[in-house]
């Protein structure tokens, strides 16, 4: 990429050789648990933060860790002398449709934390790779994340006709603009189970449950799958899957071995296997038991380290 | 009797929470006749639905026998009445709501969790939006207190709702309990919109708290004929209607005619009776919404470990509607402590080496014998000797014994294998 390889090529005082520069826009929860994740980064640095409200506490956190921070808006983002190679958005889908071409324009980068879907829908540990020169990505929804690795893994080893997720996630964890529009969570999910996930169809439900203290969220994977499929296959698919996903969200865990049931009466002939998931957030910023919302913003740095390393000239990134 | 000469309206919900108990297996033909028998009896209102409402239709919930929107058409094809159909935001959508309206449903009930109400916001205003009746389900309403309760039927009917109902999705509320809240409702939301109650038998106050709920004001009352509903079932329409005639409460509803229809109509189609049976009052006493019941019973099934057991950890974990997938995990959970505690048996045995090691325990673990060559066949939680014997020749163990013990024993019995050549 051009803004990349001007970057290798200027390197500045305060910026560490080989890292590609980040702005995140949207000074929130999410905001501010990406920049705690993405400042561990060895490939990205966050240089700016930007919101809207001068009043925001999120720019103020990012001040103080160090990162120049502003309420002027994408206005002022792009304004910047060095405008940054990636942005992450954290704000909302309205937002990002409005910034989206702009950002592109201007020849950064984005990957989209909100429902906004502009760019292709990506998960870090199934599909970025089909996708490293996409100038816009999606990061789906936070049961996406946590479920379709886990789709993918049984679809890449036997056919899966049909797959369900079920997402339940801590009330205190859905924020107003979730509970707004929580259709837009289960038909987006439904479809990344079936364009990323490899299922031919999906379904997607989610269950907001206001117990205390929190729950740590869960998901329960179901796919349908052949009598006759290898079912050591798909354990060992699965198991890898979890290592991978598991290396970018430590607190990725299944609960249980998966389950295998044969064909019910209402199963249509398919048996199925059901797959137990525990995701524990890293307590960077937000609490552990929003493992929903740390797996966004894990899963969105670790979309950055890799498009990081991707658009590094030979030997620069290593 | 005109709508307005009655003073409560019933919603007959046999359809639809009736559809958990048939495991949402309901034929066009028993609709027809369901909804014919109910029209006849003067019900103004039936809702059709998959048991966890449009779009319930999964591996999670059950997959329906017959789709949703073909029953819910032949319904609207068969009678005069208002055909009502439940949506739960999370699991269905505003694109299936569009679907059972085109289909000719025309009163939407959306359901949230009683805590949850801000979830149901563009539901209501799509069913306005399509002209639809609303009314607004505050589900597993026991799990909060009156004022509470009654600051999210505000949100319902800020955003559209006509009528929110206090819902006890878990047969929880006793007597008072159901009052109270009804009455914090009525308090909260005036003349803006009418209250109504969804009752379960699970303690089997379903009727009792459905007249107290009228007493305090409300003017819509949910049914099912024969109960047929999820945990110990709704309160009867049938019983509902005897009674509220016999306290010369208006329903417009035809006594003997809804009691032909439980009798002649329904009683002849379903499985099994609703009943308090352990599990189904367990349900009641911890707060556990009723659906769960024949999950919790095929996961005793399948893992070995009693249902009234999983549905008592469930109530203690606070699951809410909708999370039945939990049930599969708890019994797991249940398994592996049944067979840790099986384990622990050994000790008294002679087996050692086999306990203390509880995290990642499995049943290969404990069917390998330890250094006194005894294993656990069956977990504590479900000693039988079919199993056992399957274990013991499957391991080929020299023979089987059982042990079992009371007191500080409690729990360490079962069946153990010993194994000849360690």
């Amino acid at each position: 990429m051009l803004n990349c390889i001007q970057f290798w090529g200027a390197s500045e005082e305060g910026s560490a050789i080989g890292k590609v520069t980040a702005a995140i826009v949207g000074p929130g929860n999410i905001g501010t648990d990406l920049l705690a994740k993405l400042q561990r980064s060895e490939h990205v640095e966050v240089r700016y933060m930007v919101g809207v409200d001068p009043a925001s506490d999120g720019l103020e956190r990012a001040r103080q860790r160090g990162v120049e921070a502003s309420a002027g808006g994408v206005d002022w983002l792009l304004d910047r002398d060095e405008r940054p190679d990636l942005v992450f958005e954290a704000t909302s889908a309205r937002a990002h449709q409005a910034n989206a071409p702009r950002y592109a324009q201007a020849g950064i980068r984005a990957v989209d934390l909100t429902p906004a879907a502009v760019g292709p829908l990506v998960c870090p540990a199934v599909n970025l790779r089909e996708h490293l020169s996409a100038p816009n990505v999606n990061m789906i929804t936070c049961g996406g994340q946590a479920t379709i690795p886990l789709v993918h893994a049984v679809s890449a080893v036997t056919p899966v006709p049909y797959a369900e997720i079920v997402a339940s996630i801590a009330s205190k964890s859905a924020g107003p603009g979730t509970r707004a529009n929580i259709d837009e969570f289960t038909t987006t999910t439904a479809r990344a189970i079936e364009r990323v996930g490899g299922a031919q169809r999906g379904k997607a439900i989610i269950i907001l449950n206001p117990v205390e203290p929190p729950m740590i969220m869960r998901d329960t994977v179901f796919c349908a799958i052949s009598p006759d499929a290898s079912r050591d296959a798909i354990t060992s698919s699965v198991h890898a899957m979890v290592a991978e996903v598991a290396r970018y969200v430590p607190g990725y865990a299944l609960r249980a071995d998966p389950q295998f049931d044969p064909p019910a009466e209402d199963w249509s002939g398919w048996a199925r296997v059901a797959l137990f998931l525990e995701v524990r957030g890293n307590g960077d910023y937000l609490p552990p038991w929003a493992g929903n919302l740390d797996i966004m913003t894990a899963a969105a740095a670790r979309v950055g380290e890799l498009l990081a390393v991707a658009s590094a000239p030979a030997g620069a990134a290593a | 009797m005109s709508p307005a000469a009655r003073d409560v309206r019933i919603t007959d919900s046999t359809l639809r929470d009736g559809s958990h108990a048939m495991r949402h297996r309901f034929t066009t033909e028993q609709v027809r006749a369901v909804v014919y028998a109910l029209d006849q009896a003067g019900v103004e209102v039936i809702e059709v639905s998959h048991g966890d409402g449009l779009g319930g239709s999964s591996f999670n919930y059950g997959f329906s026998g017959v789709d949703e929107i073909s029953l819910i058409r032949a319904a609207v094809e068969a009678v005069a009445a208002k055909i009502a159909v439940l949506l739960l935001p999370g699991v269905g959508t505003v694109d299936d709501l569009r679907d059972a309206h085109e289909a000719g449903a025309s009163v939407a009930r959306i359901a949230t969790h009683c805590t949850e109400a801000d979830v149901s916001v563009q539901h209501f205003a799509a069913a306005r939006e399509l002209g639809m009746e609303t009314v607004g389900f505050l589900m597993l309403s026991h799990r909060l207190d009156p004022a509470g309760l009654a600051r999210q039927g505000r949100i319902m009917v800020d955003a559209g709702a006509e009528c929110v109902y206090v819902v006890d999705s878990a047969g929880a509320l006793v007597l008072s309990d159901a009052q109270t809240r009804v009455q914090a409702l009525i308090a909260e939301i005036g003349s803006q919109a009418q209250v109504g109650f969804h009752g379960h038998q699970n303690l089997s106050l379903g009727v009792a708290n459905s007249v107290l709920a009228c007493q305090a004001g409300a003017t819509q009352i949910d049914g099912a004929l024969c109960a047929l509903g999820a945990g110990a079932g709704n309160a009867p329409t049938e019983v509902l209607a005897a009674t509220f005639s016999r306290l010369g409460i208006s329903t417009g509803v035809d006594v003997d005619a809804v009691l032909a229809a439980a009798e002649d109509v329904v009683r002849p189609i379903i499985p099994r009776l609703p009943w308090m049976d352990r599990a189904a009052v367990v349900q009641g006493y911890a707060g556990v919404y009723s659906s769960f019941l024949l999950h919790a019973e095929r996961a005793a099934t399948r893992y070995g470990v009693p249902a009234h057991a999983i549905l008592q950890r469930v109530g203690e974990a606070g699951y809410v509607g909708g999370q039945e997938d939990m049930i599969i995990d708890v019994a797991l959970q249940l398994q592996e402590e049944g067979l840790v505690a099986a384990g622990a048996g050994l000790d008294r045995l002679g087996g050692r080496g086999l306990i203390g090691s509880g995290a990642g325990l499995d049943r290969r673990l404990l069917t390998t014998p330890g250094p006194g060559g005894l294993a656990a066949l069956t977990s504590a939680w479900w000693p039988d000797p079919v199993a056992a014997l399957w274990y013991a020749s499957d391991r080929r163990c020299a023979s089987v014994r059982w042990y079992g013990g009371l007191g500080k024993d409690h729990g360490r019995f079962g069946f153990y294998g010993r194994f000849g050549a360690q």
